[in-house]
């Protein structure tokens, strides 16, 4: 009963979703304050109804409720309580009603910010953002009732569930789905104040204000999500790499390059009024590649590791929603778009042309990524026979294109606004230029059989670091005191974030060492001085799989370093399962994972041992930049005067006056 | 003009979306026109034994699953161990056709996650694998002993499609084997 109470409430949110986007987009050409006012409560509305359904689903899961054709694909009894609430987003249907959920969420802290007293949103304005969500919302809920149900019954139940992929019986996995949906759906808000400028004619430098701290918001919750997933790759997927290209890897990285431009973007536009036109076409295209990723996952055109099981009606369906939402949009900023070109004019060496050509880098990373995830299709429609493009085309391209971005940022970050000299620039960087050689000389000289990309990586890399520590000095020097804006101080971090990434790729591409061994017991073997000893394997039970469970005692010099212990699972749903041990460090992380037994009586395994230098690095990288964001949207003049009355919450649109606040540079 | 070129790239993404869609379709409603039809005829090489040429002649008598793979597709290793245990278990021969790769790759992916292949050919051109319609990697034929194609699974094969749909027909071809 409580089941078709789920189905209920999601109609009923459907209902509300179709009311907060019609009554207030209807007010708002009008003029009608009640009718505009209506969004908001529908929007509450429509959050409580889909939060009732969300929990019915969980609690479908807690008590192991077989009817529901859903819980029975993917749960079963033995399966720990913990998984069974992350199973809830484990497949197709319940992801899609995180989703909502999710926007639902962000919908929520919109509307409760621009309800505030203090809140500087026009009302028409506030009232069209709202109604945008509500209708992205809206096609999602109509999608979840009519192609993918999760309270659908079975009759007759079966006595036991199938049981949740083992792959997705992990830690990493309860937080990664809602981290990155946070993330894709988070640019849906940059996108309805795009939209909401765009219906205003309100095309000035203010709504960009207004849409910056939750871009930011949405940006650090996707660079964590997609860090989240790539650690999770790294461990569990058990061959430790920690990117493979992947369609779906890609659905995910192009809302984030777009993402990633938008933010530059719109700090020129709030700063000096240029690109206006620009930053709304990103703000359009970060939430359409969303969509797009949305597609590609669940339609089944691309063949992919982390696809759910795919229908192509489900396809249609999303396509057709792609086209209202997306060809909708792009058809009003070609009706809208202003004609001049608004904002002050600026120099060929400026902060603005430099963070132009960032911009243009990363349509050309985008363009690269989507053409390489695309080109199946393309291939197949143009007869030019069966092509995957693999990792080795976006590899070199990615880094051709990168480069040159990379080695730009601490320029960027010490020039000026509208004009600047090279020279000047250059003349501040020298120090920094003088340390990444440095750097890069030692690197060579200690690991003699480093090659040129290793040590191209290890320059770029050291020369974000120390360009940007270099600008944080002289920052603090003027100003006497630790009193940097904290937008400053974010910008800072997130390079050097960057910095730090491409170190821990380049030592990690190119400096891993890697053995493929047959060990039977007390066999031992050393890769980097690290000397293993396999101590055979004994037999495990877990709760629902059993596993062969490998000993390996590691030491350096002679001294003990770890016991590592790596399993071989088989799932109930027999399932075969490789568990890679780990030492993590944070100049190498040591990996020993069990292939398959080479001998009758399996004391001979087939073992991979890995040593990996910098790898943490990479999510050390991405962490910076996560928290970056978070320290950005908090910079006071997102919080305005209710700030100082020390508000909890952060991301708020600014109450101040952008022209009159202190803080800009 | 200018202002209208993201709707009209839109667009064009978006009718190569439904080409894509309309593929994606065909290849789960109609698995292959191959289906109980003589397997396309092929002589290739053996991975790392390229002076070794295999026919489908050689292969008669036999009911075996074919397996399309390549070591540069991802979705390959995550059904890798699926074969390596269909392989271990002896229920069918496991022949693999290694498509558009090069075999020192082939043969370095093969020690790194096992090799469940008694038979692994090399279709470096992709010849074959055209004849064969093949989507994309990974794909699995069943071709029974006579030659002819009995089943075709497009994207990763696994335990629960194995025992759904492979093992009730592997129950009939052996029923029709006995019965002649």
């Amino acid at each position: 009963m409580i089941v078709e109470l789920g189905q209920l409430t999601l109609i009923i949110a459907a209902v509300l979703a179709l009311a907060q986007f019609v009554f207030p987009i209807y007010g708002a050409w009008r003029n009608n304050q009640s009718l505009m006012a209506m969004g908001s409560s529908n929007a509450y509305g429509q959050f409580i109804f889909v939060s009732i359904a969300l929990g019915i689903l969980t609690y479908s899961f807690l008590v192991q409720d077989f009817s529901v054709a859903y819980v029975a694909q993917n749960s079963n009894s033995d399966l720990p309580i913990i998984y069974r609430i992350s199973a809830v987003w484990g497949a197709h249907e319940g992801s899609l009603l995180l989703w909502v959920f999710i926007i639902n969420l962000w919908t929520v802290a919109v509307t409760a910010v621009a309800n505030r007293e203090s809140s500087v949103l026009p009302k028409v304005f506030s009232a069209r953002v709202i109604a945008i969500l509500g209708l992205v919302s809206f096609g999602f809920l109509l999608f979840v009732i009519f192609t993918s149900n999760p309270f659908d019954r079975i009759l007759p139940a079966p006595f036991d569930g199938v049981d949740l992929n083992p792959l997705l019986q992990d830690p990493g996995l309860i937080i990664h789905p809602p981290m990155l949906y946070m993330g894709y759906v988070g640019f849906a808000v940059a996108f309805a104040f795009a939209i909401a400028a765009l219906l205003g004619g309100q095309i000035n430098r203010e709504w960009v204000r207004w849409a910056r701290p939750w871009t930011l918001l949405a940006w650090s919750f996707l660079t964590f999500g997609i860090a989240l997933g790539s650690w999770w790759a790294y461990y569990e997927l058990g061959w430790g790499g920690w990117w493979f290209w992947d369609p779906v890897e890609n659905a995910s990285f192009m809302p984030w390059i777009v993402g990633t431009a938008l933010l530059h973007a719109q700090a020129v536009t709030e700063k000096r009024g240029s690109f206006i036109g620009w930053t709304l076409l990103l703000s359009i295209s970060a939430f359409s590649l969303s969509l797009l990723g949305a597609f590609l996952v669940r339609s089944g055109v691309v063949t992919s590791v982390h696809a759910f099981a795919s229908d192509p009606t489900r396809g249609v369906y999303i396509l057709a929603y792609l086209g209202v939402i997306v060809g909708g949009s792009l058809a009003l900023y070609a009706l809208r778009v202003p004609k001049m070109i608004s904002g002050s004019g600026f120099t060929w060496f400026s902060r603005e042309s430099l963070i132009l050509i960032n911009n243009l880098l990363l349509t050309v990373a985008l363009s690269m990524v989507l053409l390489g995830t695309l080109y199946p299709i393309i291939a197949d429609a143009f007869g030019m026979g069966k092509i995957s493009v693999g990792p080795p085309y976006f590899g070199s391209l990615f880094i051709v294109i990168m480069a040159p971005l990379v080695m730009l940022i601490p320029l960027a970050a010490y020039s000026r606004w509208k004009q600047d000299k090279a020279g000047r620039v250059l003349g501040k960087l020298l120090v920094p230029l003088l340390i990444s050689i440095a750097v890069t000389a030692i690197v060579a000289w200690v690991n003699d059989d480093s090659g040129l990309r290793t040590l191209s990586g290890v320059f770029v890399g050291s020369w974000v670091i120390s360009g940007s520590l270099r600008y944080g000095i002289e920052r603090f020097g003027k100003h006497k005191r630790f009193s940097l804006p904290r937008s400053e101080f974010a910008m800072l971090l997130a390079h050097i974030g960057v910095g730090v990434f491409v170190i821990g790729v380049a030592m990690v591409e190119t400096t891993s060492t890697e053995k493929h061994l047959a060990m039977g017991p007390s066999d031992s073997y050393t890769i980097a001085e690290y000397q293993f000893t396999f101590k055979g394997t004994e037999h495990v039970d877990g709760p629902n799989f059993s596993a062969e469970r490998g000993t390996f005692l590691v030491t350096k010099n002679g001294k003990p370093v770890a016991t590592m212990h790596p399993e071989k699972r088989q799932y109930r749903n027999n399932q075969v399962m490789t568990e890679a041990a780990l030492d993590p460090g944070f100049t190498r992380d040591l990996y020993v994972s069990l292939g398959d037994p080479l001998d009758e009586v399996g004391q001979i395994w087939a073992v991979r041992i890995y040593e990996k230098p910098f790898i943490r690095w990479i999510w050390l990288g991405a962490l910076m930049m996560t928290f970056a964001g978070l320290i950005a949207l908090s910079d006071r003049r997102y919080r305005g005067k209710t700030a100082r009355r020390k508000e909890p919450e952060p991301a708020q649109p600014s109450s101040s006056s952008p022209l009159t606040d202190g803080s800009i540079s | 003009m200018k202002r209208w070129l993201p709707l009209i790239a839109f667009a064009v993404l978006a009718l190569l979306l439904g080409f894509g869609l309309k593929n994606a379709g065909t290849k789960n409603l109609i698995p292959s026109p191959l289906i109980d039809k003589s397997a396309p005829d092929f002589n290739l090489p053996l991975v790392g034994q390229p002076e070794v040429f295999v026919s489908k002649a050689d292969l008669l008598g036999t009911t075996y699953l074919l397996n399309v793979w390549g070591s540069w597709c991802v979705a390959c290793r995550v059904e890798h161990p699926f074969m390596n245990q269909l392989s271990r278990s002896g229920i069918l021969p496991v022949y693999g056709l290694n498509w558009k790769d090069e075999p020192d790759e082939a043969i370095a992916w093969l020690k790194q996650f096992g090799d469940p292949y008694s038979i692994n050919m090399s279709d470096y051109s992709g010849r074959t694998a055209i004849d064969f319609g093949v989507y994309g990697a990974p794909e699995s034929f069943i071709i029974d002993s006579r030659g002819n194609v009995r089943y075709k699974h497009v994207g990763v094969l696994n335990q629960q499609i194995f025992e759904r749909e492979i093992r009730p027909l592997l129950a009939t071809i052996e029923g029709e084997v006995s019965g002649q």
